[in-house]
């Protein structure tokens, strides 16, 4: 293992980062402020409590998610993507490392920076409702998990993009309505048996229920059944990074 | 000492355009090697092939005795690159470019050595400045900072003085020859002839993706080299005498001038006896000149030869 290179990259891209310090920070506090004003104060004066959790509360887990993976996803993306753009690739390509060290490095610091900001989330949440955390370790690892398979994700589709729409292409027309309809907002036992099957085939309902799990106890689904999706993933993720290094595909000619 | 095996590499890109048909070529360790050839010729496939950034269709390449496909940590931990294009992220500082770069290639922080090569290309001062504050110029020294920073046996400089001032391109002269001093292997491409004559040790030629010749600058200049013999004349020859019309004699300056073409390669170049015939048919010699032919006449002669077999 190249584990410089792996150092050099992430501290390299976590400069980007830190140049962009307190946008990463107030952008997060605001928009959640901005959900719990909408949710929170408006649809939950109407909904009140979800199986024993008030609606404010609720809603905190999805919040969390929802944030984490688009951060996750556009910081990964971004992060390969540029590169290729302006033509530093040249310097990874010609460097002695593999696609792991690659990966580590660019898909750790996109993580890194999602965790960061799911972790501002959280704390300012926890400026406007009660919150408690019964399972915090099975919540850290939901977290960082899908950080991390997010990011992947994300790696592949700044590989994949050849301009600056398509890198917002798959976020904006799969992930936003993905999550959004994944039960971050409600819970799926809310919704007609029509669409509770449906919504068993969005993964998002998975990392959803399992994070909502580590925090209230409450799951749509079992919790075994959520680490595997993420598992399952992150693995599909790891295969699919493997054979574009292997093969070259978008970035070797 | 080979350091860099190149053997019956062949390189077709994606659209099936062959690039490269069939390149070999040797590289001694220690040497200079400038690789000279118009627009299009592949010397920067070549390269890219070499360094990891495209694939060989068929052929094998080895870096210090590391296969560049199969056992590429090898051979690329020997390589720095210095690529045409000016690739470098706009935002980012002079310092961190350079030490990302080290890091990259698994070396250890080391901040006198990353000091002392960015003093040598005069940018000690700009370290702190953002790539995109930087003139062409610099930004040129901050891609052989990068490729220097990993401290790589071999070097490869895709044309490294293209759009660089007359200073400027001598100091790459010189920071060239001190890595040549240090044992570094140094690859250039280069559009100037006068570069390759300057500073490399042997001298390819390479054109529509085949090496055509590759030779000692020195051997190579003797070996095509021709010289010629410029013959000042007292007073005019309005034409030539009958008696030198067979000697393939130019005349120049109206009459004033005749120019004898020969090889030096030759044993016998046919001086003594021109040089007779003219006094016999009458002419007075004022002055004799003689002129080397450049690598630039070569190099054209080459190029427009294989162009004229195609
Ligand atoms: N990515 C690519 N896809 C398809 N063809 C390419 C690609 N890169 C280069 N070529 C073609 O390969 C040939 C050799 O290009 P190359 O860049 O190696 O030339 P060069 O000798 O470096 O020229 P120059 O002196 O202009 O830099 C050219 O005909 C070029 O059009
Ligand atoms: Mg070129």
């Amino acid at each position: 293992m190249n584990w410089q290179a792996i150092r050099a990259i992430y501290v390299f891209e976590m400069a980007r980062f830190f140049r962009t310090l307190l946008q990463s920070f107030v952008s997060p506090v605001i928009s959640t402020s901005l959900y719990f004003v909408v949710f929170g104060a408006a649809i939950g004066s109407r909904i009140d409590q979800v199986e024993g959790v008030s609606y404010g509360a609720f809603i905190v887990p999805g919040l969390i998610m929802l944030s984490v993976m688009t951060q996750a996803i556009s910081n990964a993306s971004f992060g390969i993507y540029f590169p290729k753009f302006i033509g530093t690739i040249y310097e990874l390509l010609s460097a002695p490392v593999n696609f792991l060290e690659i990966v580590l490095g660019y898909v750790g610091a996109a993580a890194t920076k999602a965790l960061f900001i799911g972790i501002v989330i959280l704390g300012t949440s926890a400026l406007f409702v009660d919150l408690t955390i019964q399972h915090p370790i099975a919540m850290l690892v939901f977290l960082v998990l899908t950080c991390l398979s997010f990011a992947l994700f994300g790696f592949i589709i700044g590989i994949w993009a050849g301009n600056f729409e398509q890198l917002q292409l798959i976020p904006l027309l799969i992930v936003t309505p993905l999550v959004f309809l994944g039960g971050s907002f409600y819970s799926i036992s809310m919704l007609p048996p029509v669409w509770q099957t449906i919504s068993f085939f969005n993964p998002v309902v998975y990392l959803v229920s399992g994070f909502r799990w580590s925090f209230f106890g409450l799951a749509d689904v079992p919790i075994g059944l959520s680490l595997l999706a993420i598992g399952g993933f992150t693995m599909l993720c790891l295969a699919i990074i493997w054979w574009i290094f292997k093969t070259g595909w978008r970035i070797r000619q | 000492m080979s350091m860099v095996q190149i053997s019956n590499v062949r390189k077709a890109y994606a659209g099936g355009f062959e690039a490269l048909k069939g390149a070999s070529l040797d590289i001694h360790e220690g040497e200079i090697l400038a690789l000279l050839g118009p627009n299009g010729a592949g010397k920067t496939t070549l390269i890219s092939t070499i360094c990891g950034i495209t694939q060989p269709t068929s052929g094998t390449i080895t870096v210090g005795g590391h296969d560049v496909v199969t056992d590429y940590r090898g051979a690329r931990s020997l390589v720095g690159l210095v690529p045409q294009e000016i690739n470098l992220e706009p935002f980012e500082r002079v310092i961190n470019t350079v030490r990302f770069s080290r890091g990259l290639f698994g070396k250890p922080k080391d901040n006198a050595l990353l000091e002392r090569i960015l003093r040598q290309l005069s940018l000690w001062d700009k370290r702190d400045n953002r790539i995109m504050e930087l003139s062409g110029g610099m930004k040129r020294r901050v891609l052989i900072a990068k490729a220097l920073a990993h401290e790589p046996r071999v070097l490869f400089l895709d044309e490294p003085t293209a759009g660089v001032d007359v200073e400027l391109r001598r100091d790459m002269w010189d920071i060239v020859a001190g890595l040549k001093e240090a044992g570094v292997t140094i690859i250039l491409t280069t559009h100037y002839i006068e570069e390759a004559e300057a500073i490399a040790d042997r001298i390819g030629v390479i054109n529509k993706g085949e090496i055509l010749l590759v030779e000692e600058k020195t051997a190579l200049m003797t070996r095509l080299g021709q010289k010629e013999l410029r013959i000042e004349l007292h007073e005019p020859a309005a034409e030539l005498p009958a008696s030198l019309a067979d000697r393939g004699l130019r005349i120049e300056e109206g009459g004033q001038v005749l120019v004898y073409t020969y090889d030096t390669g030759q044993d016998r170049t046919g001086i003594a006896t021109l040089i007779r015939e003219i006094s016999e048919a009458g002419l007075v010699l004022r002055d004799l000149q003689t002129r080397q032919n450049s690598l630039e006449d070569i190099f054209v002669g080459l190029v427009s030869k294989q162009e004229d077999a195609a």
